[in-house]
């Protein structure tokens, strides 16, 4: 992006750096806010996210009193200060009852914003268990055929895949998978949980899963929805073509998964092609003599000219 | 013995319940393995099956969590199929390329427009040389940074400055040096912001007219210029003075052409001009020629005047100055002498 004011500083310069678009993208950060009026439900879920989303979560402790769905322009300037693409905003009100928003923003613009209530909230720390570490990238289950149901609601699948997978990572540690997150909907619910893994013996290589609920838990119903048009959506899909990896040439697979690769060589030779021995194809005597002498006059040939 | 018998049925018996009970829980095995969409990029397993509703409402919480294990498990049992690396006592899985693709933070960036400089030399074919940073500074003799902090050459911390010969000794070397180095930076500013406005597409003005200490020619015409189009009307009513030249500095630009590729071109031109050489038949400008008569004419006539004015006495230095330059004593004034020399 070209500035017209100039960054004075280098610390500024950097931190401007860090805000501008990449090829290859930083984890998305979330951005955890609530409403002019929240309950205790709401805001603890803000805080149990939070610290579960940690280091790639900022919240905000004071009150704003915005409402996404009536006015999206304050969630966005919330987006841009804290640079983060992925918001949570919390409200409760005697019309929506314990209040959540998810959503995520492209360009500084809000794409998808999915609203839901919640009833059945236990918190983070009423589940007297050992937690998981934070910072971890979470496996994340999703069940249910409503979210095949529709192109909106795969979309809503969507969105809260960005918003719960957790730090994008090259590697993982195997002992590293401690935590995964649950979505099931069933029922016209959607139950939102999130369990400790226990890695057991099972006398083979991979372990036998155990769990236990570490929360928090909730149950949501999903409320209003401000989905971005397909085009839009498919613009902040695009991919860099710096960043895709370049096609290989002359490898191809079959359709039974083998792989195949094609070699360009030079015409053969066939009358110097080594076959198999049979006296019958030898050459006589009187052949190989007088392909000798001709040689020998070849050498003679070209001795002459080295001399000269 | 009867009894003893007995019991090392009940204990068999005991094992094997015991055994088949540890291997259903320990089993990694999952119901319908094949029907969980796995998505190890992003560590996700999907399952589209209808969910049991019957008793959700009494078991719910037991139903989630099976559904979760199950799912969990088909996504570990792929997981552990993954060649694993050892790396500082833990072991490190290399995650496939992901298959659900999420939105872009921010849009895919746009490509630098290159700055003026930077197209000009494209065109020259003009490459950037790589500088060294540590340079050799004579003062200290040691290398040190071509810029930045104790850099090299640094000719800010010069206690004394020589006066040049030709420069006013009441001149404050020392302030001319920061002025020409403000200067620069501000020029630098200028073209930086001209860059960003010619990337943008917007009309960008000219610098007008920067002070010089020494005026030139050039520059002295240029402020005319300037001054005449410095009027509401863009100079449309200004008057002019006699004879005055079309200003050079109308903000139109010399074109030329590419001083290379278009060879076509290049070679017709050439071919052109061979062709006028080798053409025996002279190509006449008919009224330079035509000039040059009249001009002999002229002089002619002006020649027999003067030798019919001149007196006696003043022949002989007549003659020598004739001799020289015979145009010199020609009519005209002295514009169009100078034009026929030309």
């Amino acid at each position: 992006m070209q500035r017209i004011v100039k960054p004075k500083t280098q610390r500024g310069r950097r931190a401007l750096e860090k805000k501008e678009p990449k090829i290859f993208e930083n984890s998305k950060n979330a951005l955890m806010f609530k409403g002019g009026n929240t309950s205790q439900t709401v805001t603890q879920i803000l805080k149990d996210w939070h610290t579960l989303k940690k280091p790639n979560a900022t919240l905000f402790s004071k009150k704003n009193a915005t409402k996404p769905f009536e006015d999206q322009t304050s969630v966005e300037f919330f987006a841009s200060k804290a640079d983060s693409s992925l918001f949570m905003f919390g409200s409760h009100s005697k019309k929506r009852p314990h209040n959540i928003v998810i959503g995520r923003l492209f360009d500084g613009q809000v794409l998808d914003m999915v609203e839901f209530g919640v009833t059945n909230f236990t918190s983070l720390q009423d589940f007297k268990t050992l937690k998981a570490a934070t910072g971890i990238k979470p496996c994340l289950v999703i069940s249910g055929d409503f979210f095949e149901d529709s192109d909106d609601n795969r979309r809503i699948k969507n969105l809260l895949i960005d918003f719960f997978r957790g730090p994008t990572v090259e590697k993982v540690s195997l002992s590293g998978l401690e935590h995964v997150i649950s979505i099931t909907a069933t029922n016209g619910k959607i139950y939102l949980r999130s369990y400790r893994i226990l890695m057991k013996k099972s006398g083979s290589k991979v372990p036998r899963v155990e769990l236990e609920a570490m929360g928090p838990a909730a149950d949501l119903v999903l409320r209003r929805t401000r989905l971005a048009s397909d085009d839009l959506f498919k613009r902040a899909l695009k991919k860099s073509a710096t960043a895709k990896p370049k096609k290989k040439k002359n490898i191809s697979r079959d359709d039974l998964g083998n792989k195949l690769g094609r070699i360009h060589m030079k015409t053969q030779a066939f009358d110097k092609l080594q076959v198999r021995k049979v006296k019958g194809l030898k050459k006589r005597k009187a052949e190989q003599e007088v392909n000798g002498t001709e040689n020998e006059m070849k050498k003679q040939k070209t001795e002459e000219t080295a001399a000269t | 013995m009867a009894e003893s018998m007995a019991g090392g049925k009940q204990s068999l018996v005991d094992t094997v319940l015991s055994q088949t009970e540890d291997q259903q829980l320990r089993t990694t095995n999952v119901e319908n393995e094949e029907l969980i969409e796995l998505d190890e990029g992003n560590l996700l397993a999907i399952n589209e099956n209808k969910t049991d509703t019957k008793d959700f409402k009494k078991k719910g919480e037991n139903i989630l969590l099976s559904l979760t294990r199950d799912a969990t498990q088909a996504l570990f049992n792929s997981l552990w199929k993954i060649p694993v690396e050892q790396k500082d006592g833990a072991y490190l899985i290399t995650l496939p390329e992901q298959k659900t693709w999420m939105p872009r933070e921010k849009p895919v960036p746009k490509k630098k427009a290159p700055t003026k400089w930077e197209e000009y030399a494209k065109s020259k074919g003009i490459l950037n040389k790589k500088k060294s940073r540590m340079v050799w500074d004579d003062q200290s003799q040691q290398y040190k940074p071509r810029w930045g902090y104790n850099r090299a050459n640094d000719d800010t911390k010069d206690w004394v400055i020589e006066v040049p010969d030709n420069a006013d000794p009441f001149e404050d070397q020392f302030e001319k040096r920061k002025t020409a180095k403000k200067e620069r930076v501000a020029k630098n500013e200028l073209q930086r912001l001209r860059n960003v406005a010619r990337t943008q597409k917007k009309k960008v003005p000219g610098i007008g007219l920067a002070p010089t200490e020494q005026p030139s020619k050039d520059h002295l015409s240029k402020a005319l210029a300037v001054a005449h189009k410095s009027t509401a009307s863009i100079g449309k009513f200004t008057d002019r003075l006699p004879k005055e030249k079309p200003s050079k500095f109308t903000g139109k630009k010399r074109k030329f052409e590419p001083s290379i590729g278009n060879l076509g071109n290049e070679k017709e031109k050439q071919l052109k001009v061979l062709d006028s050489v080798s053409k025996k038949v002279p190509t006449i400008n008919v009224t330079k020629a035509a000039n040059r008569m009249l001009r002999q004419d002229e002089e002619k006539r002006a020649q027999d005047k003067q030798s019919k004015k001149t007196p006696k006495k003043l022949k002989g230095r007549k003659a020598s100055l004739g001799l020289g330059k015979p145009g010199r004593q020609g009519g005209g004034n002295k514009k169009t002498r100078g034009k026929r020399k030309r």
